[in-house]
Protein backbone atom coordinates (compact mmCIF):
# COMPACT_ATOMS: atom_id res chain seq x y z
CA UNK A 1 0.00 0.00 0.00
CA UNK A 2 2.71 2.33 0.30
CA UNK A 3 2.72 3.80 -3.14
CA UNK A 4 -0.89 4.27 -2.78
CA UNK A 5 -0.23 6.23 0.20
CA UNK A 6 2.36 8.38 -2.05
CA UNK A 7 -0.87 9.24 -4.45
CA UNK A 8 -3.22 10.39 -0.93
CA UNK A 9 -1.18 11.77 1.24
CA UNK A 10 -2.38 12.80 4.51
CA UNK A 11 -2.16 16.64 3.40
CA UNK A 12 -4.62 15.52 0.74
CA UNK A 13 -7.32 14.32 2.30
CA UNK A 14 -6.82 17.37 5.15
CA UNK A 15 -7.12 19.91 1.85
CA UNK A 16 -10.18 17.45 0.61
CA UNK A 17 -11.86 17.76 3.93
CA UNK A 18 -11.37 21.76 4.38
CA UNK A 19 -10.78 23.17 1.32
CA UNK A 20 -8.72 26.66 1.17
CA UNK A 21 -9.99 29.75 -0.38
CA UNK A 22 -13.05 27.69 -1.46
CA UNK A 23 -15.89 30.43 -1.88
CA UNK A 24 -16.74 33.08 -4.76
CA UNK A 25 -14.86 36.09 -5.27
CA UNK A 26 -17.38 38.80 -6.25
CA UNK A 27 -16.11 41.11 -7.81
CA UNK A 28 -13.27 39.28 -9.06
CA UNK A 29 -10.76 40.65 -12.45
CA UNK A 30 -10.66 37.39 -13.95
CA UNK A 31 -12.43 33.87 -14.15
CA UNK A 32 -13.30 30.54 -15.67
CA UNK A 33 -15.05 27.88 -15.71
CA UNK A 34 -13.27 24.11 -16.06
CA UNK A 35 -14.81 20.80 -16.52
CA UNK A 36 -13.66 17.08 -16.82
CA UNK A 37 -15.90 15.51 -18.76
CA UNK A 38 -14.76 12.18 -18.02
CA UNK A 39 -15.19 11.93 -14.11
CA UNK A 40 -17.74 15.32 -13.82
CA UNK A 41 -15.47 17.57 -12.61
CA UNK A 42 -16.27 21.15 -12.18
CA UNK A 43 -14.67 23.99 -11.05
CA UNK A 44 -14.82 28.10 -10.95
CA UNK A 45 -11.50 29.85 -10.24
CA UNK A 46 -12.13 33.71 -9.73
CA UNK A 47 -9.01 35.80 -9.57
CA UNK A 48 -8.05 38.85 -7.50
CA UNK A 49 -5.26 41.40 -9.07
CA UNK A 50 -3.50 44.60 -7.14
CA UNK A 51 -0.68 46.21 -8.58
CA UNK A 52 -0.15 43.19 -11.07
CA UNK A 53 0.12 40.98 -8.18
CA UNK A 54 -2.38 38.33 -7.47
CA UNK A 55 -4.17 39.31 -4.53
CA UNK A 56 -6.86 36.68 -3.86
CA UNK A 57 -8.08 33.51 -5.19
CA UNK A 58 -10.23 30.95 -5.18
CA UNK A 59 -12.47 28.55 -6.49
CA UNK A 60 -15.73 26.82 -6.35
CA UNK A 61 -16.87 23.35 -7.50
CA UNK A 62 -17.23 19.23 -6.80
CA UNK A 63 -14.45 16.91 -7.80
CA UNK A 64 -12.24 13.81 -6.25
CA UNK A 65 -10.20 14.41 -3.56
CA UNK A 66 -6.95 14.85 -5.93
CA UNK A 67 -8.47 17.64 -7.69
CA UNK A 68 -10.22 19.42 -5.24
CA UNK A 69 -6.66 19.30 -3.16
CA UNK A 70 -5.01 20.17 -6.18
CA UNK A 71 -7.55 23.29 -6.53
CA UNK A 72 -7.06 24.21 -2.93
CA UNK A 73 -3.59 23.85 -2.60
CA UNK A 74 -3.19 26.30 -5.82
CA UNK A 75 -4.73 28.80 -4.27
CA UNK A 76 -2.57 29.05 -1.10
CA UNK A 77 0.46 28.76 -3.69
CA UNK A 78 -0.66 31.77 -5.87
CA UNK A 79 -1.35 34.57 -3.29
CA UNK A 80 1.36 36.90 -4.17
CA UNK A 81 2.21 35.97 -7.50
CA UNK A 82 2.40 37.92 -10.15
CA UNK A 83 1.65 36.76 -13.50
CA UNK A 84 4.58 35.91 -14.94
CA UNK A 85 5.37 34.08 -11.61
CA UNK A 86 2.08 32.05 -11.91
CA UNK A 87 2.52 30.89 -15.00
CA UNK A 88 6.27 29.95 -14.41
CA UNK A 89 4.88 28.12 -11.57
CA UNK A 90 2.35 26.25 -13.07
CA UNK A 91 4.76 25.50 -15.44
CA UNK A 92 7.09 23.38 -13.19
CA UNK A 93 3.63 22.04 -11.58
CA UNK A 94 2.76 20.63 -14.92
CA UNK A 95 6.23 19.04 -16.01
CA UNK A 96 6.39 17.66 -11.99
CA UNK A 97 2.82 15.95 -12.46
CA UNK A 98 3.31 14.44 -16.09
CA UNK A 99 6.60 13.31 -15.13
CA UNK A 100 8.73 14.84 -17.60
CA UNK A 101 11.16 16.16 -14.63
CA UNK A 102 11.04 19.71 -13.64
CA UNK A 103 14.10 21.91 -13.51
CA UNK A 104 12.62 23.77 -10.37
CA UNK A 105 10.85 20.98 -8.05
CA UNK A 106 12.19 22.33 -5.21
CA UNK A 107 10.28 25.38 -5.93
CA UNK A 108 7.12 23.71 -5.92
CA UNK A 109 6.91 23.87 -1.92
CA UNK A 110 3.22 22.22 -0.64
CA UNK A 111 2.56 21.58 -4.24
CA UNK A 112 5.11 18.77 -3.92
CA UNK A 113 2.55 16.52 -2.41
CA UNK A 114 0.59 16.17 -5.55
CA UNK A 115 3.73 14.71 -7.86
CA UNK A 116 2.32 11.21 -6.98
CA UNK A 117 0.26 11.75 -9.95
CA UNK A 118 2.37 11.01 -12.03
CA UNK A 119 2.04 7.52 -11.70
CA UNK A 120 -1.18 7.26 -12.52
CA UNK A 121 -2.29 8.87 -15.76
CA UNK A 122 -5.73 8.59 -15.49
CA UNK A 123 -5.40 10.75 -12.50
CA UNK A 124 -3.59 13.98 -13.92
CA UNK A 125 -6.35 15.82 -15.01
CA UNK A 126 -7.59 15.95 -11.71
CA UNK A 127 -4.46 17.27 -10.22
CA UNK A 128 -4.02 20.04 -13.72
CA UNK A 129 -7.59 20.53 -13.49
CA UNK A 130 -7.73 23.72 -11.37
CA UNK A 131 -4.27 25.16 -12.86
CA UNK A 132 -5.83 25.09 -16.46
CA UNK A 133 -9.09 26.64 -15.25
CA UNK A 134 -6.66 28.99 -13.71
CA UNK A 135 -4.34 29.90 -17.11
CA UNK A 136 -8.00 30.62 -18.80
CA UNK A 137 -8.78 33.00 -16.25
CA UNK A 138 -5.69 34.93 -16.92
CA UNK A 139 -6.38 34.58 -20.89
CA UNK A 140 -9.91 35.22 -20.18
CA UNK A 141 -10.86 32.51 -22.17
CA UNK A 142 -14.79 32.59 -22.13
CA UNK A 143 -15.11 29.25 -23.09
CA UNK A 144 -15.32 26.98 -20.09
CA UNK A 145 -12.08 24.95 -20.61
CA UNK A 146 -12.26 20.93 -20.34
CA UNK A 147 -9.38 18.76 -19.88
CA UNK A 148 -10.28 16.65 -23.18
CA UNK B 1 -15.75 -5.70 5.72
CA UNK B 2 -19.48 -6.77 5.55
CA UNK B 3 -19.95 -10.38 5.65
CA UNK B 4 -23.10 -11.98 3.74
CA UNK B 5 -24.90 -14.99 6.02
CA UNK B 6 -23.49 -17.87 3.41
CA UNK B 7 -26.44 -20.24 5.46
CA UNK B 8 -29.10 -17.97 3.71
CA UNK B 9 -27.70 -18.26 -0.02
CA UNK B 10 -28.41 -21.04 -2.20
CA UNK B 11 -25.41 -23.17 -2.68
CA UNK B 12 -22.69 -21.95 -4.61
CA UNK B 13 -22.27 -22.28 -8.38
CA UNK B 14 -19.12 -24.02 -8.84
CA UNK B 15 -19.34 -23.93 -12.85
CA UNK B 16 -17.88 -20.57 -12.52
CA UNK B 17 -14.61 -21.58 -11.36
CA UNK B 18 -14.70 -24.25 -14.41
CA UNK B 19 -15.55 -21.21 -16.71
CA UNK B 20 -12.89 -18.79 -15.46
CA UNK B 21 -10.50 -21.21 -16.89
CA UNK B 22 -11.25 -20.71 -19.89
CA UNK B 23 -10.21 -17.33 -19.81
CA UNK B 24 -6.32 -16.44 -19.97
CA UNK B 25 -6.41 -13.07 -18.30
CA UNK B 26 -7.82 -14.09 -14.88
CA UNK B 27 -4.62 -15.72 -14.42
CA UNK B 28 -2.40 -12.41 -14.88
CA UNK B 29 -1.73 -10.24 -12.23
CA UNK B 30 -2.90 -6.48 -11.94
CA UNK B 31 -0.63 -4.23 -9.40
CA UNK B 32 1.17 -7.67 -7.94
CA UNK B 33 -2.63 -9.19 -6.84
CA UNK B 34 -4.71 -11.51 -8.81
CA UNK B 35 -7.06 -9.94 -11.21
CA UNK B 36 -10.25 -9.16 -10.21
CA UNK B 37 -12.36 -7.82 -13.33
CA UNK B 38 -15.47 -6.41 -12.69
CA UNK B 39 -15.66 -3.82 -15.73
CA UNK B 40 -17.37 -5.98 -18.14
CA UNK B 41 -20.40 -3.72 -18.95
CA UNK B 42 -17.26 -1.87 -20.52
CA UNK B 43 -16.37 -4.61 -22.17
CA UNK B 44 -16.43 -8.56 -21.08
CA UNK B 45 -13.18 -10.62 -21.41
CA UNK B 46 -12.23 -13.13 -24.38
CA UNK B 47 -11.74 -17.68 -23.45
CA UNK B 48 -9.81 -18.93 -25.49
CA UNK B 49 -11.44 -20.37 -27.91
CA UNK B 50 -12.22 -16.97 -28.88
CA UNK B 51 -8.58 -15.87 -29.00
CA UNK B 52 -7.86 -19.11 -31.34
CA UNK B 53 -10.56 -18.49 -33.70
CA UNK B 54 -9.16 -15.07 -34.22
CA UNK B 55 -5.30 -16.62 -34.52
CA UNK B 56 -6.70 -19.59 -36.64
CA UNK B 57 -8.51 -17.47 -39.05
CA UNK B 58 -5.38 -15.42 -39.68
CA UNK B 59 -3.38 -18.05 -40.02
CA UNK B 60 -5.52 -20.67 -41.70
CA UNK B 61 -8.19 -18.74 -44.15
CA UNK B 62 -7.09 -15.01 -44.29
CA UNK B 63 -8.60 -13.52 -47.61
CA UNK B 64 -11.27 -11.58 -48.98
CA UNK B 65 -15.00 -12.63 -49.08
CA UNK B 66 -17.59 -12.33 -51.83
CA UNK B 67 -15.39 -11.45 -54.19
CA UNK B 68 -12.58 -14.53 -55.00
CA UNK B 69 -13.12 -17.49 -57.19
CA UNK B 70 -10.56 -18.97 -54.77
CA UNK B 71 -10.57 -21.62 -52.18
CA UNK B 72 -8.89 -19.66 -49.63
CA UNK B 73 -12.09 -16.78 -50.51
CA UNK B 74 -15.00 -19.40 -50.83
CA UNK B 75 -13.88 -20.75 -47.20
CA UNK B 76 -13.66 -17.42 -45.60
CA UNK B 77 -16.92 -16.44 -47.15
CA UNK B 78 -18.72 -19.58 -46.02
CA UNK B 79 -17.02 -19.35 -42.32
CA UNK B 80 -18.52 -15.12 -42.55
CA UNK B 81 -21.98 -15.98 -44.17
CA UNK B 82 -21.79 -19.16 -41.48
CA UNK B 83 -21.92 -16.74 -38.60
CA UNK B 84 -24.27 -14.34 -40.01
CA UNK B 85 -26.23 -17.32 -39.14
CA UNK B 86 -25.41 -18.19 -35.93
CA UNK B 87 -26.22 -14.31 -35.03
CA UNK B 88 -29.73 -15.16 -36.54
CA UNK B 89 -30.01 -17.93 -34.51
CA UNK B 90 -28.93 -16.24 -31.33
CA UNK B 91 -31.34 -13.47 -31.35
CA UNK B 92 -34.10 -15.65 -33.46
CA UNK B 93 -34.36 -13.70 -36.33
CA UNK B 94 -36.57 -14.79 -39.40
CA UNK B 95 -33.72 -14.66 -41.85
CA UNK B 96 -29.80 -14.58 -42.37
CA UNK B 97 -30.96 -11.67 -44.69
CA UNK B 98 -32.08 -9.74 -41.26
CA UNK B 99 -28.75 -9.60 -39.67
CA UNK B 100 -26.56 -6.78 -40.59
CA UNK B 101 -22.51 -6.61 -39.48
CA UNK B 102 -21.66 -3.21 -38.38
CA UNK B 103 -18.75 -1.98 -36.20
CA UNK B 104 -21.00 -1.76 -32.84
CA UNK B 105 -24.06 -0.65 -31.42
CA UNK B 106 -23.01 2.71 -31.34
CA UNK B 107 -22.71 1.85 -35.60
CA UNK B 108 -25.84 0.01 -35.68
CA UNK B 109 -27.68 2.73 -34.15
CA UNK B 110 -26.48 6.02 -36.54
CA UNK B 111 -27.42 3.56 -39.15
CA UNK B 112 -30.92 3.24 -38.57
CA UNK B 113 -31.49 7.17 -37.51
CA UNK B 114 -29.12 8.07 -40.77
CA UNK B 115 -31.05 5.42 -42.85
CA UNK B 116 -34.28 5.17 -41.74
CA UNK B 117 -34.72 8.83 -40.39
CA UNK B 118 -33.56 10.04 -43.66
CA UNK B 119 -36.19 8.61 -45.63
CA UNK B 120 -39.30 8.44 -42.81
CA UNK B 121 -38.54 11.30 -40.24
CA UNK B 122 -39.83 14.83 -40.61
CA UNK B 123 -40.71 18.19 -38.97
CA UNK B 124 -43.15 17.69 -36.46
CA UNK B 125 -42.71 13.90 -36.21
CA UNK B 126 -41.48 12.97 -32.39
CA UNK B 127 -38.46 10.23 -31.32
CA UNK B 128 -39.32 8.90 -28.08
CA UNK B 129 -35.84 7.93 -26.11
CA UNK B 130 -35.77 7.15 -21.99
CA UNK B 131 -33.55 9.04 -19.42
CA UNK B 132 -31.45 6.03 -19.25
CA UNK B 133 -30.10 5.85 -22.62
CA UNK B 134 -26.81 5.55 -23.68
CA UNK B 135 -25.24 8.54 -25.41
CA UNK B 136 -25.22 6.23 -28.39
CA UNK B 137 -29.13 6.51 -28.59
CA UNK B 138 -29.13 10.27 -27.35
CA UNK B 139 -26.67 11.64 -29.76
CA UNK B 140 -27.91 10.10 -33.29
CA UNK B 141 -31.32 10.98 -32.90
CA UNK B 142 -30.54 14.43 -31.68
CA UNK B 143 -28.90 15.14 -34.93
CA UNK B 144 -31.74 13.56 -36.26
CA UNK B 145 -34.20 16.09 -35.33
CA UNK B 146 -31.62 19.32 -36.01
CA UNK B 147 -31.91 17.94 -39.19
CA UNK B 148 -35.39 17.37 -39.61
CA UNK B 149 -36.59 19.58 -37.15
CA UNK B 150 -38.44 16.64 -35.57
CA UNK B 151 -39.07 16.53 -31.59
CA UNK B 152 -37.01 14.36 -28.93
CA UNK B 153 -39.34 12.91 -26.35
CA UNK B 154 -37.95 11.71 -23.10
CA UNK B 155 -39.72 8.81 -21.25
CA UNK B 156 -38.76 9.54 -17.39
CA UNK B 157 -37.85 6.77 -14.92
CA UNK B 158 -38.04 6.56 -10.80
CA UNK B 159 -35.66 6.84 -8.21
CA UNK B 160 -35.15 3.14 -8.20
CA UNK B 161 -34.37 3.56 -11.99
CA UNK B 162 -36.93 1.52 -13.36
CA UNK B 163 -39.02 3.09 -16.66
CA UNK B 164 -42.42 4.90 -15.87
CA UNK B 165 -44.53 3.03 -18.18
CA UNK B 166 -47.64 5.32 -17.46
CA UNK B 167 -45.61 8.11 -18.27
CA UNK B 168 -44.31 6.57 -21.79
CA UNK B 169 -47.80 5.91 -22.35
CA UNK B 170 -49.00 9.52 -21.73
CA UNK B 171 -45.71 10.79 -24.31
CA UNK B 172 -46.41 8.01 -27.61
CA UNK B 173 -49.00 9.13 -30.19
CA UNK B 174 -49.83 9.65 -33.77
CA UNK B 175 -46.62 11.91 -34.17
CA UNK B 176 -44.04 9.55 -32.77
CA UNK B 177 -42.15 7.80 -35.26
CA UNK B 178 -39.60 5.69 -33.47
CA UNK B 179 -38.98 4.93 -29.89
CA UNK B 180 -35.35 3.95 -29.26
CA UNK B 181 -35.35 2.47 -25.74
CA UNK B 182 -32.34 0.74 -24.02
CA UNK B 183 -32.90 -3.23 -23.02
CA UNK B 184 -30.68 -3.23 -19.63
CA UNK B 185 -29.31 -0.08 -18.81
CA UNK B 186 -25.60 0.29 -18.78
CA UNK B 187 -25.95 2.53 -15.57
CA UNK B 188 -27.96 1.51 -13.94
CA UNK B 189 -28.93 -2.77 -14.76
CA UNK B 190 -32.35 -1.95 -14.66
CA UNK B 191 -34.03 -4.42 -17.37
CA UNK B 192 -37.13 -2.39 -19.52
CA UNK B 193 -40.50 -4.20 -19.86
CA UNK B 194 -39.18 -3.12 -23.95
CA UNK B 195 -42.05 -5.97 -25.17
CA UNK B 196 -44.76 -4.08 -23.66
CA UNK B 197 -42.81 -1.00 -24.88
CA UNK B 198 -42.90 -2.16 -28.50
CA UNK B 199 -46.65 -3.56 -28.79
CA UNK B 200 -47.48 0.33 -27.02
CA UNK B 201 -45.29 2.31 -30.39
CA UNK B 202 -46.84 -0.52 -32.60
CA UNK B 203 -50.58 0.56 -31.90
CA UNK B 204 -49.43 3.76 -32.94
CA UNK B 205 -47.41 2.97 -35.95
CA UNK B 206 -43.88 4.05 -34.24
CA UNK B 207 -41.31 1.96 -34.88
CA UNK B 208 -38.91 0.40 -32.51
CA UNK B 209 -35.26 0.62 -32.05
CA UNK B 210 -33.99 -1.63 -28.83
CA UNK B 211 -30.59 -1.27 -27.51
CA UNK B 212 -29.17 -4.68 -26.37
CA UNK B 213 -25.84 -3.76 -26.13
CA UNK B 214 -25.90 -4.88 -22.22
CA UNK B 215 -28.57 -7.01 -22.81
CA UNK B 216 -27.67 -10.02 -25.19
CA UNK B 217 -24.98 -11.38 -22.87
CA UNK B 218 -27.02 -11.69 -19.89
CA UNK B 219 -30.08 -12.73 -21.07
CA UNK B 220 -32.23 -14.77 -23.71
CA UNK B 221 -33.39 -12.13 -26.45
CA UNK B 222 -36.17 -13.62 -29.52
CA UNK B 223 -36.41 -10.38 -32.13
CA UNK B 224 -39.57 -11.87 -33.33
CA UNK B 225 -41.54 -12.45 -29.99
CA UNK B 226 -40.08 -8.80 -28.72
CA UNK B 227 -41.32 -7.77 -32.29
CA UNK B 228 -39.12 -5.37 -32.42
CA UNK B 229 -38.38 -3.52 -35.51
CA UNK B 230 -34.10 -2.89 -35.19
CA UNK B 231 -32.49 -4.49 -32.79
CA UNK B 232 -28.60 -3.57 -31.91
CA UNK B 233 -25.85 -5.51 -29.88
CA UNK B 234 -21.82 -5.07 -29.71
CA UNK B 235 -19.23 -8.25 -29.88
CA UNK B 236 -17.10 -7.38 -27.61
CA UNK B 237 -19.71 -7.05 -24.46
CA UNK B 238 -20.40 -10.57 -25.21
CA UNK B 239 -16.95 -12.05 -25.30
CA UNK B 240 -16.31 -11.63 -29.01
CA UNK B 241 -13.95 -9.23 -30.38
CA UNK B 242 -13.80 -5.64 -30.43
CA UNK B 243 -14.79 -3.58 -33.75
CA UNK B 244 -17.89 -5.70 -34.81
CA UNK B 245 -21.47 -5.56 -34.24
CA UNK B 246 -24.38 -6.37 -35.14
CA UNK B 247 -27.86 -4.49 -36.56
CA UNK B 248 -30.75 -6.66 -36.47
CA UNK B 249 -33.41 -5.27 -38.97
CA UNK B 250 -36.80 -6.43 -40.10
CA UNK B 251 -36.37 -7.62 -44.02
CA UNK B 252 -39.16 -5.43 -45.14
CA UNK B 253 -37.85 -2.14 -43.47
CA UNK B 254 -34.11 -3.10 -44.58
CA UNK B 255 -35.79 -3.43 -47.76
CA UNK B 256 -37.53 -0.18 -48.06
CA UNK B 257 -33.86 1.74 -46.39
CA UNK B 258 -31.69 3.67 -48.76
CA UNK B 259 -28.24 2.46 -48.37
CA UNK B 260 -26.15 4.33 -45.15
CA UNK B 261 -22.39 4.00 -46.97
CA UNK B 262 -21.45 3.56 -50.84
CA UNK B 263 -18.85 1.46 -51.85
CA UNK B 264 -17.92 -2.05 -52.49
CA UNK B 265 -19.68 -4.87 -52.43
CA UNK B 266 -23.13 -3.31 -51.58
CA UNK B 267 -24.01 -2.44 -55.19
CA UNK B 268 -25.15 -5.03 -58.06
CA UNK B 269 -24.68 -2.57 -60.76
CA UNK B 270 -22.29 0.57 -61.22
CA UNK B 271 -22.73 3.24 -63.87
CA UNK B 272 -21.61 6.79 -63.78
CA UNK B 273 -25.54 7.69 -64.44
CA UNK B 274 -27.01 5.15 -61.55
CA UNK B 275 -26.22 2.18 -59.63
CA UNK B 276 -28.28 -0.30 -58.00
CA UNK B 277 -28.06 -1.64 -54.65
CA UNK B 278 -27.13 -5.20 -53.69
CA UNK B 279 -29.61 -6.89 -51.83
CA UNK B 280 -30.12 -7.98 -48.36
CA UNK B 281 -28.09 -7.60 -45.85
CA UNK B 282 -25.32 -6.96 -48.37
CA UNK B 283 -27.29 -3.23 -49.56
CA UNK B 284 -25.57 -2.08 -46.19
CA UNK B 285 -22.21 -3.89 -45.74
CA UNK B 286 -20.48 -1.25 -48.21
CA UNK B 287 -16.34 -2.16 -48.70
CA UNK B 288 -14.21 -5.21 -46.89
CA UNK B 289 -15.96 -5.90 -43.57
CA UNK B 290 -14.17 -7.30 -40.38
CA UNK B 291 -14.11 -11.05 -41.39
CA UNK B 292 -12.16 -11.99 -38.91
CA UNK B 293 -14.34 -10.11 -36.27
CA UNK B 294 -17.66 -11.49 -37.64
CA UNK B 295 -16.19 -14.77 -37.54
CA UNK B 296 -14.63 -14.64 -34.14
CA UNK B 297 -18.04 -13.24 -32.79
CA UNK B 298 -19.85 -16.51 -34.14
CA UNK B 299 -17.01 -18.78 -31.97
CA UNK B 300 -17.99 -16.54 -29.03
CA UNK B 301 -21.63 -16.97 -29.77
CA UNK B 302 -20.75 -20.93 -29.60
CA UNK B 303 -19.14 -20.51 -26.68
CA UNK B 304 -22.09 -18.59 -24.60
CA UNK B 305 -25.00 -21.36 -26.62
CA UNK B 306 -22.63 -24.19 -25.12
CA UNK B 307 -23.14 -22.86 -21.13
CA UNK B 308 -26.27 -21.84 -22.18
CA UNK B 309 -27.77 -18.24 -20.99
CA UNK B 310 -30.22 -19.33 -18.80
CA UNK B 311 -27.19 -21.07 -16.71
CA UNK B 312 -25.32 -17.58 -16.93
CA UNK B 313 -28.14 -15.58 -16.08
CA UNK B 314 -28.71 -17.58 -12.85
CA UNK B 315 -25.08 -17.43 -11.94
CA UNK B 316 -24.69 -13.47 -12.12
CA UNK B 317 -28.47 -13.06 -10.46
CA UNK B 318 -26.79 -14.92 -7.68
CA UNK B 319 -23.72 -12.67 -7.51
CA UNK B 320 -25.85 -9.85 -7.88
CA UNK B 321 -27.73 -10.50 -4.86
CA UNK B 322 -24.74 -11.61 -3.08
CA UNK B 323 -23.28 -8.31 -4.15
CA UNK B 324 -26.74 -5.94 -3.02
CA UNK B 325 -26.52 -8.01 0.28
CA UNK B 326 -23.47 -6.87 1.24
CA UNK B 327 -23.51 -3.31 -0.05
CA UNK B 328 -26.54 -3.00 2.32
CA UNK B 329 -24.36 -3.12 5.81
CA UNK B 330 -22.17 -0.95 4.46
CA UNK B 331 -22.78 2.56 6.01
CA UNK B 332 -22.67 4.98 3.44
CA UNK B 333 -22.89 2.95 0.52
CA UNK B 334 -25.71 4.37 -1.43
CA UNK B 335 -26.66 2.22 -4.68
CA UNK B 336 -27.86 3.81 -8.13
CA UNK B 337 -30.04 1.47 -9.63
CA UNK B 338 -32.68 -0.64 -7.58
CA UNK B 339 -34.68 -1.44 -10.34
CA UNK B 340 -36.78 -4.96 -8.99
CA UNK B 341 -35.96 -6.21 -12.92
CA UNK B 342 -31.98 -6.02 -12.71
CA UNK B 343 -28.94 -7.76 -14.42
CA UNK B 344 -25.53 -7.87 -13.25
CA UNK B 345 -24.43 -4.55 -12.79
CA UNK B 346 -24.04 -2.76 -9.14
CA UNK B 347 -23.69 0.84 -9.75
CA UNK B 348 -22.88 2.87 -6.32
CA UNK B 349 -21.63 6.26 -4.49
CA UNK B 350 -19.62 6.53 -1.21
CA UNK B 351 -20.69 9.07 0.77
CA UNK B 352 -18.10 11.88 0.60
CA UNK B 353 -15.62 10.14 -1.55
CA UNK B 354 -15.55 10.68 -5.85
CA UNK B 355 -16.21 7.22 -7.33
CA UNK B 356 -12.79 8.29 -9.17
CA UNK B 357 -11.01 8.02 -6.03
CA UNK B 358 -13.03 4.47 -5.42
CA UNK B 359 -11.70 3.50 -8.62
CA UNK B 360 -7.63 4.23 -8.05
CA UNK B 361 -7.66 2.66 -4.71
CA UNK B 362 -9.66 -0.04 -6.05
CA UNK B 363 -7.49 -0.89 -8.87
CA UNK B 364 -4.39 -1.35 -6.07
CA UNK B 365 -6.24 -4.16 -4.91
CA UNK B 366 -6.55 -5.46 -8.37
CA UNK B 367 -9.92 -4.65 -8.48
CA UNK B 368 -10.93 -3.21 -12.14
CA UNK B 369 -14.26 -1.11 -11.90
CA UNK B 370 -15.40 1.73 -13.94
CA UNK B 371 -15.72 5.05 -12.40
CA UNK B 372 -17.15 7.43 -14.16
CA UNK B 373 -20.52 8.57 -16.14
CA UNK B 374 -20.91 6.22 -17.89
CA UNK B 375 -22.04 7.78 -20.84
CA UNK B 376 -24.99 8.59 -19.68
CA UNK B 377 -24.47 11.90 -18.55
CA UNK B 378 -28.29 13.06 -18.48
CA UNK B 379 -28.67 9.75 -16.49
CA UNK B 380 -26.37 11.24 -13.80
CA UNK B 381 -27.72 14.37 -13.50
CA UNK B 382 -31.19 12.29 -12.82
CA UNK B 383 -29.80 10.83 -10.03
CA UNK B 384 -27.83 14.10 -9.16
CA UNK B 385 -24.56 12.76 -8.91
CA UNK B 386 -21.31 13.43 -11.19
CA UNK B 387 -20.69 9.64 -11.40
CA UNK B 388 -20.37 6.69 -10.12
CA UNK B 389 -18.68 3.45 -9.36
CA UNK B 390 -19.80 0.27 -10.84
CA UNK B 391 -19.02 -3.19 -10.84
CA UNK B 392 -20.47 -5.45 -13.67
CA UNK B 393 -20.83 -8.98 -13.70
CA UNK B 394 -19.76 -11.80 -16.32
CA UNK B 395 -20.29 -15.48 -16.34
CA UNK B 396 -16.61 -15.85 -15.12
CA UNK B 397 -17.13 -14.08 -12.19
CA UNK B 398 -16.94 -15.21 -8.42
CA UNK B 399 -18.18 -14.59 -4.91
CA UNK B 400 -14.49 -14.19 -3.73
CA UNK B 401 -14.11 -11.47 -6.39
CA UNK B 402 -17.29 -10.15 -4.68
CA UNK B 403 -15.32 -10.45 -1.62
CA UNK B 404 -12.46 -8.51 -2.53
CA UNK B 405 -14.70 -5.76 -4.10
CA UNK B 406 -16.05 -5.03 -0.75
CA UNK B 407 -12.59 -5.72 0.75
CA UNK B 408 -11.34 -2.45 -1.12
CA UNK B 409 -14.41 -0.83 -0.33
CA UNK B 410 -13.77 -1.20 2.96
CA UNK B 411 -10.37 -0.10 2.23
CA UNK B 412 -11.59 3.08 0.49
CA UNK B 413 -13.49 3.65 3.67
CA UNK B 414 -10.98 3.54 5.95
CA UNK B 415 -8.52 5.80 3.94
CA UNK B 416 -10.94 8.46 3.85
CA UNK B 417 -12.45 8.27 7.48
CA UNK B 418 -11.94 11.02 9.56
C1 LIG C 1 -26.37 0.32 -23.32
C2 LIG C 1 -25.27 0.59 -24.28
N1 LIG C 1 -25.56 1.07 -25.50
C3 LIG C 1 -24.61 1.31 -26.41
C4 LIG C 1 -23.28 1.09 -26.13
C5 LIG C 1 -22.26 1.40 -27.19
O1 LIG C 1 -21.63 0.25 -27.62
P1 LIG C 1 -20.35 0.32 -28.55
O2 LIG C 1 -19.41 1.27 -27.88
O3 LIG C 1 -19.84 -1.07 -28.56
O4 LIG C 1 -20.79 0.80 -29.88
C6 LIG C 1 -22.92 0.59 -24.88
C7 LIG C 1 -21.52 0.33 -24.53
O5 LIG C 1 -20.79 1.08 -23.99
C8 LIG C 1 -23.94 0.35 -23.94
O6 LIG C 1 -23.64 -0.12 -22.72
Amino acid sequence: MSDLRELYQEVIFDHNRKPRNFRKLDPADRLAEGFNPLCGDQITVYVKFDQGVISDVSFEGSGCAISTASASLMTEALKGKTEAEARALFENFHSAVTNHGCAKCDDLGKLEVLTGVAEYPSRVKCATLAWHTFTAALDQKDQPVTTE
Amino acid sequence: MSQVNALQRPPYRFDAEKWRADFPILRRQVNGRPLVYLDNAATSQKPQVVIDAESNYYSQTNSNIHRGVHRLSELATNQYEAARGKVRRFINAASDREIIFVRGTTEAINLVAQSYGAQNIKAGDEIVISTMEHHSNIVPWQLLCERTGAVLRVVPINDDGEFLFDEYRKLVNERTKVVAVVHVSNALGSINPVKKIIELAHRFGAKVLVDGAQAVPHLTVDVQDLDCDFYAFSSHKIYGPTGIGVLYGKAALLNAMPPYQGGGDMIRQVTFEKSTYNELPYKFEAGTPNIAGVITLGAALDYVSAIGLDAIAAHEHELLEYATAAAAEVPGMRLIGTAHDKASILSFVLDGIHPHDTGTILDHQGVAIRTGHHCAMPLMARFKVPATARASFALYNTRPDVDALFAGIAKVRQMFAK
